[in-house]
């Protein structure tokens, strides 16, 4: 970015060392003089949030594997030695598997606002699909810690989950096989997925390091979708992004110490504190909160293959959203009718997370049938129809004007 | 349009799919707990009733073995005196061994040592109750699980075992049949349970120490609140230190957000 001061080391140590590494330069240049949009509403402060929860996680998960015995005879007592013996234990794996729920929950709204505010198109593409590919890394390492703990639920998840890839033809079987490490779910299995659950979010936080590269070159987007193009539409990082993110943090920390402290096990399937067994089939094996929509998607269809393709491709799809989405506006703001099927999409991902915790039968199939439809029409007919026939708002000539003339800017969020 | 869509949307998913619900076992009565809410804890006298019925009745079968003697006398906990925590745990006989013979034998148990396994049976192993208070439930369902989150309502668990252990009748009612060696209550999923009728919670067969009067619900409460604590023992420290932490949280937010303003006064930002 041109025009902003540089770091100036001043201390003799910074001095050495901004010659050899110029650690200070990359930090003032990317957390303090970094322009951000004047105009960010706090729909933007979750992107922090995100790094903050993976932060917890990664701490709290180093503890609570110094404590954990990744063996199918001791996992289950291990984790109930970490809540009963082990000095603030229980503060741990309830920090642990709620802050699970805490980072997808904040993923989703980082997500749903980067729909709205068409965050991902030109030249945003890339930090899009590395966002998307976060997504997938979370989804795959949260499903492997909730093995862990060798509950009924876990087990029959890991079963289940598995079991998808035999739909692959041909090869199949061969792959849940090479999966397991044996004929069934069971020691090796576990083994490799604590051995995975602890590498992915390594490599979730290498990711987030491009993401947020990927971020300081195209700098963000903001609620009027237009860029910033003088330095009054923009403000410096430090004081004013940093301190809007953190107050925020801090209240979105309040709802999740809401969870640990009072709720620990809201969130969580009584199941899991069943010890997990081979023989017996819970009566409704049901995936955590954050994956029940794709889960619905999965058992609408009623070929297995193609379920599997449904799900896959419902993530998928996300990769292909800079290029479905034909607008060349990118905020709803300026698009009266994406932001009516922006919600509508909202309820139907919301409605596809009721289903996926039903039965699979009798008339929630129809429904999850219908919105597992409508989901793929989202993308594929009304995303790419809406940009050649919506006839959008006029937008403002800058983010400053936008904001100096309200009554031309956009309703608000 | 948009509220036609939402209508018919509504409509689908909440109306369609409860046409076909089938009929099944009422929901458990909502009991008072001391535990419940932020500034919950437990009762100990009730802990120790409920132990006492444990003992008496439930122990016969059903394991408690995640669960120490010291347990008992830890913070939080039954209230019980390091003294008394030896003398229960002395009228237990803990194997052990093998000793120098290589044989193993039985002791009385100390502080230290784990609730000793239940007897086993040739029809399978009752559950192990350690965490069953956790590991049991009902469903809630749209919009009362909502509702949940606020409330912190979460003692389903303990809700449906009071409700199963007074829920036994000795005759099915009218079209329910049971298999033979199940036995019907009314609150269990399905109906048929492998446990029998707990005979000493019908019949006022455990004493209460403390005087207070006996009865079948009064067991199934004590001895639920017990096994919340088996499967919670920390509880009591949980909420304590959650509220220290709400309280931290809440005012620090108070004072981010009046910094917040002060360090943004300067800027005019959309209202």
């Amino acid at each position: 970015m041109s025009g902003q001061p540089t770091y100036q080391p001043k201390s003799a140590i910074m001095k050495w060392i901004e010659r050899r590494l110029p650690i200070g330069g990359l930090i003032y240049s990317s957390f303090i003089v970094y322009p951000t949009p004047r105009n960010l509403n706090y729909w933007w402060t979750f992107g922090g949030i995100l790094a903050f929860v993976l932060m917890v996680q990664i701490v709290t998960g180093i503890v609570l594997a110094m404590h954990y015995t990744p063996h199918v005879d001791y996992a289950f007592n291990s984790v109930e030695h970490i809540m009963r013996n082990v000095n603030y234990g229980w503060l741990l794996r309830y920090v642990h598997a709620n802050g699970a729920s805490m980072f997808f929950l904040a993923a989703y709204i980082h997500m749903f606002r980067g729909m709205y505010y068409g965050s991902y198109k030109e030249p945003r593409e890339l930090l899009w699909i590395l966002g998307v590919i976060l997504l997938l890394l979370m989804i795959v390492t949260g499903f492997m810690g909730y093995v862990l703990p060798w509950g009924q639920m876990s087990f029959w998840a890991a079963t289940v989950i598995t079991n998808l890839f035999s739909a692959i033809p041909g090869v199949g079987e061969a792959i849940v096989t090479w999966l397991w490490g044996g004929y069934a779910v069971g020691n090796p299995t576990l083994n490799r997925f604590y051995a995975l659950h602890y590498l992915l979010p390594f490599v979730i936080a290498g990711v987030v390091g491009l993401h947020i590269w990927a971020l300081h070159v195209v700098g963000q987007n903001n609620p009027t979708g237009i860029e910033p193009k003088s330095e009054q539409d923009t403000v410096a990082f430090t004081p004013y992004a940093t301190i809007k993110d953190l107050f925020l943090m801090i209240v979105f920390c309040i709802v999740f110490a809401w969870f640990v402290f009072y709720m620990p096990n809201y969130l969580g399937h009584p199941d899991n504190y069943i010890p997990a067994n081979p023989a017996v089939t819970p009566p409704h094996i049901v995936p955590e909160w954050y994956y029940l929509p794709f889960y619905a998607i999965l058992r609408a269809i009623p070929d297995k293959l193609l379920g599997v393709v449904a799900l896959v491709a419902s993530i998928g799809i996300l990769a292909f959203l800079p290029w479905l989405d034909t607008s060349r506006v990118r905020s709803a703001n300026y698009r009266p009718l994406y932001r009516q099927f922006f919600w509508i999409f909202v309820l139907v991902c919301i409605g596809l997370g009721w289903l996926g915790a039903k039965p699979a039968e009798g008339g929630y199939v129809i429904a999850a049938r219908i919105l597992t439809a409508y989901y793929f029409i989202h993308f594929l007919v009304i995303l790419p129809l809406l940009g050649m026939f919506e006839k959008t708002k006029p937008l403002p000539n800058s983010i400053s004007e936008s904001i100096l003339t309200p009554a031309r800017a956009g309703t608000a969020s | 349009m948009l509220h036609k869509i939402l209508a018919a949307f509504l409509a689908l998913t909440l109306l369609g799919p409860a046409a076909g619900l089938a009929a099944d076992a009422p929901p458990p009565p909502r009991q008072k707990w001391s535990f419940w809410g932020p500034f919950g804890v437990y009762d100990q006298a009730q802990l120790q009733r409920g132990f006492k019925v444990y003992r008496e009745v439930c122990a016969t079968c059903h394991s408690l073995s995640l669960v120490s003697f010291r347990n008992l006398g830890e913070p939080g906990a039954l209230g019980y005196t390091e003294a008394q925590v030896r003398q229960i745990a002395s009228e237990y006989q803990i194997k052990d061994g093998p000793n120098e013979q290589g044989e193993m034998f039985e002791r009385p148990g100390r502080p230290a040592d784990r609730f000793p396994p239940a007897p086993r049976f040739p029809t399978g192993t009752p559950p192990d109750l350690s965490v069953i208070a956790k590991a049991r439930t009902y469903e809630r369902g749209f919009p009362w699980f909502v509702f949940d989150a606020i409330t912190q309502y979460q003692e389903q668990g303990v809700d449906y075992m009071v409700a199963y252990l007074t829920g036994f009748e000795d005759k099915p009612p009218q079209g329910v049949t049971i298999a033979q060696g199940l036995y019907y209550n009314k609150y269990f999923p399905g109906f048929a349970t492998s446990m029998p009728k707990p005979m000493q919670l019908y019949t006022n067969a455990v004493t209460y120490d403390d005087g207070t009067p006996t009865s079948p619900e009064q067991y199934a409460r004590d001895v639920a609140a017990f096994l919340m604590w088996a499967a919670e023992p920390h509880l009591v420290a949980r909420k304590r230190i959650g509220l220290q932490v709400m309280v931290f949280l809440i005012v620090f937010a108070g004072l981010l957000y009046f910094t917040k303003k002060r360090v943004w006064s300067n800027v005019k930002v959309p209202a």
